[in-house]
């Protein structure tokens, strides 16, 4: 374990966000970004979306992490309708809108529900970086606020895979009220006794990362995933000097004191099961 | 460097004029006071015409006046015995968030806000204004000793946003902000917020989690700067006039969208040109609130709290949007 975190370090430098995007397995072949390998994706998709040579972790849809991770035909899926509006009018915003929607056949970032993993039930939430980047606006935050509450009233534990470039920025100022709506939400969370685990995936940064995803009983995160409050271009460019390849890493959290695990997607699932087993009975 | 904005060129033109002509007839001793009278006349329609046809990047430039009051002026003006609390007990103390305690109407406070610098020198102490970890934790101690001593909170907004550093990142930038949200949700004071000048993103929000959020006229609250903005959307930072009208990030604005809830109106010109006005108008609005918010429980304020943010936000229902088209699975 020390020592894969250790060989990874190097491989994985931090993804920008656009590219991560165009990353995405389709097709028959892929070419990992990382190692240049040209991959099958039937060998991708059957390892997790990790790749076969060099371990580097291509995004998860929302859908592909709810089918691995919760037990089969458990999941419950909450407020499948609700859909983004235009409440600034941004030019462009409802069309690209649309097509995120066509692409992914999903109605927005966010995909929330609850189901069982290894037999225990818990209230999910999982993001999706093919919608906006992942980003939050007002259906991301309204549905995260709204899981929350569920978990709350039914005394259920509340987990959460983040991905997300930050808050979305056609909504504008509605965006970043999102941070400080799901904040409170976690907080009447923690209140009432509820176990709360965030899990970052690559890319976990900004708005999101300052709000919900960091305030977790446990927050954990996948190898090599990029997490950070400001861009590394604009840290560069704010200080004068290069960062150091492995910045905003996973693995540099981890040594900064700020993640509680690195957790594999292969071990993922066991290690929520005996989370959650532990935290039965309160 | 020059005390007026772009916008204001033609009345300073004008006022330039007006000296000018009395000047000259003081020296050569002759009458001309009707046309002073009449340019007067001008001035003051021109004046009016000009600040209330201010663009949403007119309001930017007045926000970011060099001149324009801080933090620490309006502390002066608004509390007494204001006695200035330092560091976080865990790391050090950041200029860039000032805060203490004091009396507004003898009525004892705690008072949080951003603090840019005055000059070169002072910005560079300050880190315009732009706080790292240990500045949101230094806030988040204050405001918890607040609650324990039933003190309201008056927190005020004036940063282009939390500092995008190296060292800030190492120390958990993200975690500090995500932390005084989470806890200012649940705190069972008054928090009133006042955003001063510019509200930049997470970095304002995350001392400004309250109650009441009010606004001065010519400030502005954003997820992203107007320049920030252009480059992403436009790949063009010159293009910033044309975001902070997209970007709806004006106080009128703001107000519009349910999000602020009072305009707080400013002098002629911006809060620069009469500090001891401002601070006056300012005095009315925290004076209501407490009022208002006086009303509310321990209880009732969390929930006050936690509904004013609930309500932010606009999406609608898909019809016929099929479950199992989420769910289509390997």
């Amino acid at each position: 374990m020390i020592k894969g975190i250790f060989s990874q370090k190097k491989k994985y430098a931090t993804v920008p966000p656009a590219e991560a995007t165009s990353n995405l397995p389709t097709g028959i072949i892929t070419k990992c970004p990382k190692c240049k390998k040209i991959l099958y994706n039937k060998e991708i998709n059957k390892n997790l979306k990790i790749c076969t040579s060099c371990q580097h972790y291509f995004p998860m849809s929302a859908p592909e992490r709810i089918d691995f991770l919760l037990d089969k035909d458990s999941f419950i899926e909450y407020d499948a309708q609700m859909i983004s509006k235009n409440p600034l009018d941004f030019p462009q915003y409802t069309k690209k809108l649309k097509i995120d929607e066509k692409n992914t056949s999903l109605p927005e970032a966010i995909v929330t529900g609850q189901g069982t993993i290894k037999g225990y039930n818990t209230v999910i939430a999982v993001m999706d970086i093919r919608f906006r980047m992942g980003s939050m606006g007002s259906v991301v935050g309204e549905k995260i606020t709204l899981a929350m509450e569920r978990a709350v009233n039914k005394g259920l534990p509340f987990i959460i895979f983040t991905a997300s470039g930050g808050a979305r920025m056609q909504e504008g100022v509605i965006s970043l009220m999102q941070m400080a709506k799901t904040s409170s939400a976690a907080k009447m969370l923690d209140l009432s006794g509820n176990l709360f685990i965030s899990v970052m995936t690559s890319p976990t940064t900004g708005g999101v990362s300052a709000s919900f995803a960091s305030l977790g009983d446990y927050n954990f995160a996948e190898p090599g995933a990029l997490i950070g409050f400001a861009g590394r271009r604009i840290i560069e460019q704010t200080i004068r000097e290069e960062l150091p390849k492995d910045f905003q890493t996973a693995e540099f959290l981890l040594e900064h004191g700020q993640l509680d695990r690195i957790i594999s997607r292969h071990t993922m699932r066991d290690t929520l099961g005996d989370i959650l087993s532990i935290h039965q009975g309160g | 460097m020059k005390s007026f904005l772009d916008f204001e060129l033609p009345i300073i033109e004008l006022k330039e004029k007006i000296s000018d002509l009395t000047e000259f007839m003081r020296s050569k001793e002759i009458d001309l006071s009707d046309e002073v009278n009449k340019l007067e006349h001008k001035l003051q329609v021109l004046e009016k015409k000009i600040y209330k046809q201010m663009t949403p990047w007119d309001r930017v430039q007045v926000s970011r006046h060099h001149n324009r009051p801080t933090t620490l002026d309006y502390i002066e003006e608004l509390f007494t015995d204001f006695l200035e609390m330092h560091g976080d007990r865990m790391y050090g103390d950041d200029p860039s968030i000032v805060g203490g305690i004091g009396r507004f109407n003898n009525r004892a406070v705690t008072i949080i806000g951003h603090q840019r610098g005055k000059d070169t020198k002072d910005n560079i102490y300050r880190n315009f204004g732009m706080p790292h970890p240990e500045g949101y934790r230094k806030a988040l101690r204050l405001m918890k000793q607040a609650e324990k001593f039933h003190r309201p909170i008056i927190t005020f907004i004036d940063t282009k946003g939390a500092y995008p550093g190296k060292a800030a990142e190492e120390r958990g930038q993200s975690q500090a902000i995500a932390n005084n949200l989470f806890e200012m949700a649940a705190l069972s004071v008054p928090i009133i917020s006042i955003v001063i000048g510019e509200g930049g993103s997470g970095g304002a929000l995350g001392i400004g989690v309250c109650n009441h959020l009010h606004m001065l006229e010519n400030s502005t609250y954003s997820v992203i700067s107007p320049e920030g903005a252009a480059a992403l959307l436009w790949k063009d930072a010159s293009k910033a006039k044309r975001a902070a009208e997209t970007m709806k990030i004006t106080a009128y604005n703001l107000k519009k969208l349910g999000i602020v809830d009072e305009v707080i109106h400013e002098m002629k010109g911006g809060a620069h040109t009469d500090l001891k006005l401002q601070a006056l108008a300012i005095r009315e609005a925290l004076k209501k609130s407490l009022t208002e918010l006086n009303l509310l429980g321990k209880e009732e304020l969390i929930k006050h709290r936690y509904d004013k943010y609930k309500k932010i936000g606009d999406f609608s229902f898909q019809q016929g949007f099929k479950e199992e088209k989420v769910l289509v699975l390997n």
